[in-house]
């Protein structure tokens, strides 16, 4: 235990020492969280919308200013003719083109059937597929009133109204969403790059080859290198936390202490996969790709901008193992929804057989290689 | 050409860069294709019926029915919503109100509550419109019943360039643009800085190579490399989801060229600028990689960032690449339309390589350090 | 006069596969004296050496150091110092944190180290570095530093692996000054140097080839056995490099 103290001495010296690091232990939160956190967001703005109206009748021109007065739509271009609207989706300057028949107000009235033409720019799947219901309901809504004003009784043509209420969010921001998985991000890259680095290069300066005579155990040994990246970590989370509070306000319903909790589980997990990294890798570069490629996948695959229930089975298999995953879903449900310790039980318990096996594993593969 | 050589061995035998530069675009590939979607499927719903009547069970079974949604729970009393938002089981949840059917019939309007789990803003964003729309679809339905003389709006829409709606049409140009900003600018920065740090640099120096011969044989291999990266990774594009290249593959793996050489150009700028290696894979990292992920419009779109990012993206090479590829390969779009971003691109290489000649030849006057 | 052992190595085997870097060794080191280690590349000291210090396991044989088996090593690190040229001291720490890591390493208290870290650098002359970084320091000044910290826990033996490479003469003189001393405080010395000059200047001397000791004794009765006026000179003549033996 003492020999442990001198070591870890040695090691917090070190790292003050280490201009770089020490700066970007604190700059990495502050940046991190300044600037990615407005950035990464799927909220849908104005969708550009642009017209060709054939028909130029008092009934077309109705649904184009219903079309422009909703919070979805920006009328940006009228093309004239197909060619041109062609043109715009293919130079991106329209998400969407709606073309109005010459034809339009006459199968209004009951001559034809009125039908309204619509090209979407699909590149963006979701987004045109939210767009193009969007357009529908205001055109639904259009259809109702000119059914109504012609005469017919309002309960003739039914139409269902969704209100939508969000809790734990209510003004849907999307900073809330993203905010709790950019923390996660940052402790990995703190923990699992920062640590990583530092033991492979004591390997590559030759270093460890020296303490192999001294009496420090091995045990010893990857305590004094993996414990201060422990400490920062968390000292990182509860900075990126604090500036999170205080620059974009984000709410902290559930417990402070839950939180830290799973994080430091996180932690042990994280710090594990470094260690065990470090042993694939003599110099920093390899470790660098190393670690890259997995933390890669291990973070898209972890719920952080989709949603995991809607991956396919054998993803959500992976995510069984992926320790990001937990800690994204955690985070998510304690900051903003108060989950308590009853309701990330499971999670939780997930989370630390994780991080003891990985440590356990990565001890073993460093003592064998080392 | 030995010295070109030499780097590619050098490449060859690791295998951990082989990692990087054929396992990750794979596995990329791979999870942005198939497990990274920006849609919802079997989302997990509950729904509180208090109205109990045909309508509401029709719309519950047609809620049911679709892909996105999986109703898991049928609630009794409010108070259960707030517990299983917390326990993390439902996504959202529905409410009926009373007299559904009877509101329905007789005022034509009835309003159904979803009530959504805010915190997973995009999911509850897409529920909500999902709901939307297949309570649209009913609504629309028994209007046609209802009303077959009166006129019903029949819009129809086309979905350009994607008409199968597949998530990663989105994601495969982001992935090719990421891959190769990894491998030019971050592989050559490093080995470059490594060369510098452990010393062989300077025998290099001392040799009868030229400067500008050894940064082009460091860096040599590493253009092969992401040209064959890209070639692999539409191959796998083409086999694996079937998403071809609408428009010229000339073009396309011309654009990519430019964009390897101004990787590379940042790179070695990189390199010149940095001693340790450590400093220089962060720099990578923090100013190429994570940029790109994320403000490059590769996932997110940046009209929906704040305007600051969107002035801040333009001077992001990935940016521009992003558009362009998407432009070629999805939309199919000719020269004609991307030759702005083009010649943006072209400008920013010449100013990189112009800057990093500079750097280099500072760094050599003062001993080659 | 029965000098008492501090190594004892008998029969020393050990193989890498079928590759047999050492070939039945036996040799004995006594208390207090400097016992030299030579041999060409690939002869197998090194190899030796990492058993004596505990880093690796003999195949087969009868290893002793300090009093312990060598199949106990953890017990053997406590009482005995290294010294490589590849690595001695951590350059982004200063002397003073040096001398601490490695006096607690060692087992020693603050109260015991820092009384013993003024008296060192009072005796190096180096109190005025104390709190200098070992990177600004050169060369000389390091490798001498590095020594004094291998002894400052007062170990049994310490080995050196080539202490002395790449340093000046004059540096290599204090060095060598600081090797005596040490000795005539009781510490064994027990050091590998391919200065053929410096064999002279320990009091037994082994000279291994391929695997095998083929010399051991003092330096002056080497010469006489082999009529070589150097070391150096039946070094050649009984350690020939590999290459040549076909």
């Amino acid at each position: 235990m003492k020999k442990l103290m001198f070591l870890l001495r040695k090691e917090f010296r070190q790292i003050r020492r280490n201009t770089f690091l020490s700066r970007a232990i604190i700059a990495v939160p502050l940046l991190q969280m300044l600037l990615l956190v407005p950035a990464v967001t799927f909220e849908m703005k104005n969708i550009d919308l642009a017209v060709t109206d054939n028909d130029h009748s008092p009934a077309s021109r109705e649904l184009i200013s219903r079309l422009s007065g909703s919070s979805f739509f920006r009328i940006c271009a009228t093309p004239q003719n197909y060619m041109q609207a062609d043109a715009l989706l293919l130079a991106g300057d329209a998400d969407m083109v709606l073309i109005i028949p010459d034809d339009f107000s006459e199968g209004l009235a009951g001559a034809t059937t009125p039908r309204l033409q619509v090209l979407a720019d699909a590149v963006n799947a979701t987004t045109a597929q939210l767009g193009w219901s969007y357009l529908v309901s205001v055109v639904r809504d259009y259809n109702r009133d000119v059914i109504i004003s012609s005469g017919a009784a309002p309960s003739a043509i039914p139409g269902i109204n969704v209100s939508p209420r969000f809790w734990y969010n209510p003004s849907l921001n999307y900073k809330y969403y993203m905010l709790p998985g950019i923390l996660v991000i940052l402790i990995t890259a703190i923990g699992l790059m920062m640590c990583g680095l530092n033991l492979v290069r004591e390997k590559e300066t030759g270093t460890s080859e020296q303490m192999n005579v001294t009496p420090v155990k091995k045990w010893e040994l990857i305590a004094s290198k993996v414990i201060p990246f422990f400490i920062i970590g968390l000292f990182d989370l509860a900075l990126g936390l604090t500036v999170g509070w205080i620059v974009f306000n984000i709410p902290f319903e559930g417990s402070l202490l839950l939180f830290f909790a799973c994080a430091a589980i996180f932690l042990v997990a994280v710090l594990g996969l470094a260690l065990f990294f470090s042993t694939m890798a003599s110099t920093q570069q390899q470790f660098l790709f190393v670690a890259f490629f997995f933390v890669m996948i291990f973070v898209l695959m972890s719920g952080i901008f989709t949603p995991t229930e809607s991956m396919p089975r054998w993803a959500q298999q992976f995510n069984l193992v992926n320790p990001v995953a937990y800690l994204m879903r955690i985070n998510r449900m304690v900051m903003l929804k108060g989950s308590g310790f009853n309701d990330i039980a499971r999670d939780m318990g997930a989370l630390a057989i994780l991080a003891v096996t990985f440590i356990t594993f990565a001890i073993w593969a460093y003592r064998k290689r080392a | 050409m030995a010295f070109v050589k030499k780097e590619f061995l050098h490449i060859f035998r690791d295998y951990r860069t082989l990692i990087i530069l054929f396992a990750l675009p794979a596995a990329q590939i791979l999870i942005f294709g198939y497990a990274v979607r920006t849609d919802l499927t079997n989302a997990s719903l509950a729904v509180l019926d208090n109205a109990h009547d045909e309508v509401s069970n029709e719309l519950i079974l047609k809620l049911d029915a679709s892909e996105f949604f999986d109703i898991r729970y049928h609630l009794t009393s409010y108070d259960e919503i707030d517990p299983a938002f917390k326990k993390g089981q439902i996504k959202a949840a529905i409410i009926f109100p009373e007299d559904f059917a009877g509101r329905l019939t007789r005022e034509g309007n009835a309003a159904v509550s979803i009530i959504a789990d805010g915190s997973e803003a995009n999911n509850a964003n897409l529920v909500t419109g999902y709901t939307t729309a297949i309570l649209n679809d009913y609504s629309a339905g028994l209007t046609k019943q209802l009303t077959s003389a009166m006129p019903v709006i029949v819009p129809e829409v086309k979905m350009y360039f994607n008409p199968n709606l597949e998530s990663h049409f989105m994601f495969v140009p982001g992935v090719i643009t990421l891959i190769l900003i990894l491998i030019s600018a971050l592989m050559t920065s490093v080995t470059i800085v490594r060369e510098k740090e452990f010393g062989s640099m300077e025998v290099l120096l001392v040799s009868p190579l030229k400067p500008w011969q050894i940064i082009v044989g460091k860096v040599a291999p590493y253009f092969f490399l992401s040209l064959v990266n890209v070639i692999v990774i539409l191959l796998l594009a083409w086999f694996v989801f079937g998403l071809p290249v609408k428009g010229s593959i000339a073009l396309l793996i011309a654009e990519c060229m430019l964009y390897i050489l101004l990787g590379l150009s940042i790179g070695i700028l990189i390199s010149a600028s940095v001693q340790k290696t450590e400093n220089a894979m962060f720099i990578s990292f923090l100013g190429l990689m994570l940029p790109t992920l994320l403000l490059s419009g590769f996932i997110f779109p940046i009209e929906n960032m704040p305007k600051a990012y969107d002035y801040v993206s333009l001077v992001l090479p990935p940016r521009w690449f992003v558009e362009i590829i998407r432009s070629i390969m999805i939309k199919g779009a000719g020269f004609s339309y991307i030759w702005k971003e083009t010649l943006i691109l072209v400008v920013m290489t010449l100013f990189f390589m112009f800057l990093s000649a500079k750097k280099f030849k500072v760094r050599l006057g003062e001993g080659g350090k | 006069m029965e000098r008492e052992k501090v190594i004892e190595v008998e029969g020393l085997v050990k193989k890498f596969g079928s590759f047999v870097a050492n070939d039945h060794l036996t040799f004995d080191v006594f208390r207090g004296e400097i016992f030299g280690f030579l041999g060409a590349n690939g002869a197998g000291k090194t190899t030796a050496i990492r058993i004596l210090c505990g880093l690796s396991r003999p195949t087969s044989g009868k290893v002793t150091v300090a009093g312990i088996n060598a199949n106990h090593p953890e017990e053997i690190k406590k009482r005995i110092g290294y010294m490589s040229q590849r690595f001695s001291l951590y350059d982004d720490l200063t002397v003073k944190e040096n001398i601490e890591l490695y006096g607690g390493i060692y087992g020693m208290t603050m109260k015991e180290i820092l009384p013993r870290t003024e008296d060192l650098l009072t005796r190096l002359s180096f109190s005025q570095y104390g709190d200098t970084l070992i990177r600004s320091l050169p060369l000389g000044l390091r490798q001498k530093l590095a020594f004094a910290v291998a002894v400052f826990h007062d170990p049994e033996i310490i080995f050196l692996d080539e202490p002395t490479s790449g340093v000046d003469p004059i540096t290599r003189r204090q060095f060598w000054e600081m090797i005596y001393e040490t000795a005539a405080h009781g510490i064994t010395v027990f050091v590998t140097t391919h200065y053929m000059d410096e064999a002279e200047y320990c009091d037994r001397v082994t000279i291994m080839n391929e695997g095998r000791i083929v010399a051991l004794d003092t330096p002056s009765a080497l010469r006489e056995k082999y009529s070589s006026s150097s070391i150096e000179e039946l070094f050649v003549k009984i350690a020939r490099p590999k290459t040549e033996t076909a």
